[in-house]
């Protein structure tokens, strides 16, 4: 079964279409890239996948659920980390991850956050407020708070933007091992076109709101005679060429 | 068939109350502005009755009495209303709302955990000033009797139905709509009959008074510290007046908070 059916969707505001009738599916335990310019579309279809933005017409299943009529059982075994949304500054790192332990219900939360905490080497900051840590850490604890439920669904807006390489590195290759160890499916919008390559086995182009192509990377580079995404990327987004048909 | 696991439902509310309290615990100075302007106020009018008792004797004495006895209930509307308001103005000065909207937590929920920490901040304002007008002024608000949990009820529901407004104004309007939260109560309280009976008003204005459930309270606490008795017909008509208000403030935050995710204002919601 697949974790993510999205069918048909579109978003419109006003006289503009932020999202043009689009169908996808992320595979349960795949890692589906998300890709597309500043404008493609890729944040709105997060949010609508989220519950956060109601459609203008089309279907959304998440986890076997109608986002429409059931999305609170869908938002209880999914979780999600973006740089842009913050967790509050002044509590500890600690407590931020209480508050949303208790927000999901998991059990035995202290617990939870040890294990963590080890994991995720969040144990010499987790009593320091979440306003005074770095960049780095804050991803981290970002992406902690995102597996407080040790959620089937992870969805993941640009989980490594403004991280060093170093950084950037060590959450992927997490990423890569928590996906393996716990079959959980995972969402991931980036721009960062060597991390696609390396997490995905799957990958949505959108433009301008619309599905332009859909493929594994190995796909896509062979379809457009390329030796990495950041090149087919660029093809897409200037229309310089199209896909070699097969 | 098995009962409702209410469980999670609770533990979801005391987790947006905890973040709240987290965040009291480390900030003394959201601690001090809790009782710094109801004890304020109490400062001023206890010394204006106090003026009023010297000067006119007894006349000056009760008048003294209904007003402080009105500073403090409003007080008890005004830290409910805030109370509300500003905890769900703290998500978005945190940027935090993207987290609690995309959580399980219902948005009845979040409304429950809000009315929670409002009643813990009106608390937390209102007893000290109602304990400093005990000692300094002589005035004990308790003389009312059993009643005055009554009149304290009435008031939070009040603040609360005018805080769900507040709240789906800017959920509608974004941060803009912001100074709301500290204003709009103000508005209120010339109708209110807060520190004079409702016979004072221009009588065009009196059916709009008496549309206010918090007039009824008004009226009822000078029936009970003038004469000793329970304006129950008053109490009566503030408790079907809330009602009333705290089920269109309902509908109201309903319709926003889905316009809200129509209009994508969870995601923007800021300035």
């Amino acid at each position: 079964m697949d974790a993510i059916q999205v069918e048909n969707l579109s978003k419109r505001y006003g006289a503009v279409l932020a999202v043009d009738d689009i169908s996808f599916a992320a595979p349960t335990g795949a890692t589906v890239g998300l890709l597309g310019g500043n404008g493609a579309g890729k944040t709105t279809t997060i949010a609508m996948l989220l519950g956060l933005l109601v459609p203008t017409s089309g279907r959304i299943t998440v986890l076997g659920h109608d986002m429409a009529k059931d999305r609170f059982a869908a938002l209880a075994r999914m979780n999600f980390s973006s740089p842009y949304v913050a967790l509050p500054s002044r509590l500890t790192v600690r407590e931020n991850m209480r508050v949303y332990g208790h927000l999901y219900d998991v059990a035995r939360v202290d617990d939870r956050i040890a294990v963590l905490a080890r994991e995720l080497d969040l144990g010499p900051i987790l009593d320091r407020p979440a306003g005074q840590l770095s960049a780095g850490q804050k991803t981290r604890v970002a992406l902690a708070k995102a597996l407080i439920n040790r959620p089937e669904l992870l969805l993941l807006d640009e989980p490594t933007a403004s991280l060093d390489p170093d950084t950037g590195d060590l959450v992927r290759t997490w990423l890569e091992q928590y996906r393996t160890e716990s079959g959980c499916t995972i969402l991931l919008a980036s721009h960062n076109m060597a991390e696609v390559e390396r997490l995905c086995s799957h990958v949505v182009m959108l433009k301008q709101g619309k599905v332009v192509d859909r493929g594994s990377p190995d796909e896509l580079l062979t379809r457009y005679g390329r030796h990495d995404l950041e090149a087919v990327f660029l093809d897409i987004a200037r229309d310089r060429r199209q896909a070699i048909p097969a | 068939m098995r009962p409702p696991n209410l469980k999670p439902m609770f533990r979801r509310i005391w987790g947006l109350m905890y973040r709240h309290l987290a965040l009291y615990r480390r900030s003394w100075p959201r601690m001090l502005e809790l009782a710094y302007w109801p004890i304020l106020q109490m400062c001023i009018w206890g010394f204006t009755a106090r003026f009023l008792a010297a000067r006119l004797g007894n006349p000056g004495l009760i008048a003294g009495a209904t007003l402080l006895g009105g500073v403090l209930l409003w007080e008890v509307t005004l830290r409910s209303q805030m109370g509300m308001s500003i905890s769900f103005l703290e998500e978005i000065w945190s940027r935090n709302l993207g987290h609690v909207f995309v959580s399980p937590l219902r948005p009845f929920e979040l409304i429950a955990a809000l009315i929670g920490m409002s009643i813990i901040r009106m608390l937390l304002g209102v007893v000290p000033a109602i304990l400093l007008a005990w000692g300094l002024y002589a005035f004990n608000l308790f003389t009312l009797g059993p009643v005055l949990i009554l009149f304290f009820i009435n008031l939070m529901i009040m603040g609360w139905a005018v805080a769900l407004g507040v709240v789906s104004l800017i959920l509608r309007h974004g941060a803009g709509a912001e100074p709301l939260a500290w204003g709009v109560l103000f508005g209120l309280a010339p109708f209110s009959a807060v520190f004079y009976p409702v016979s004072v008003l221009p009588a065009f204005v009196r059916p709009l008074s008496y549309a206010l459930p918090t007039t009824h309270v008004f009226e009822g606490m000078r029936g009970a510290l003038l004469h000793g008795e329970v304006l129950w017909g008053h109490l009566a008509a503030a408790f079907g007046l809330n009602l009333i208000w705290i089920a269109g403030a309902a509908w109201l935050f309903t319709r926003q908070f889905h316009a809200a995710r129509v209009s994508g204002a969870l995601i923007n919601i800021g300035e």
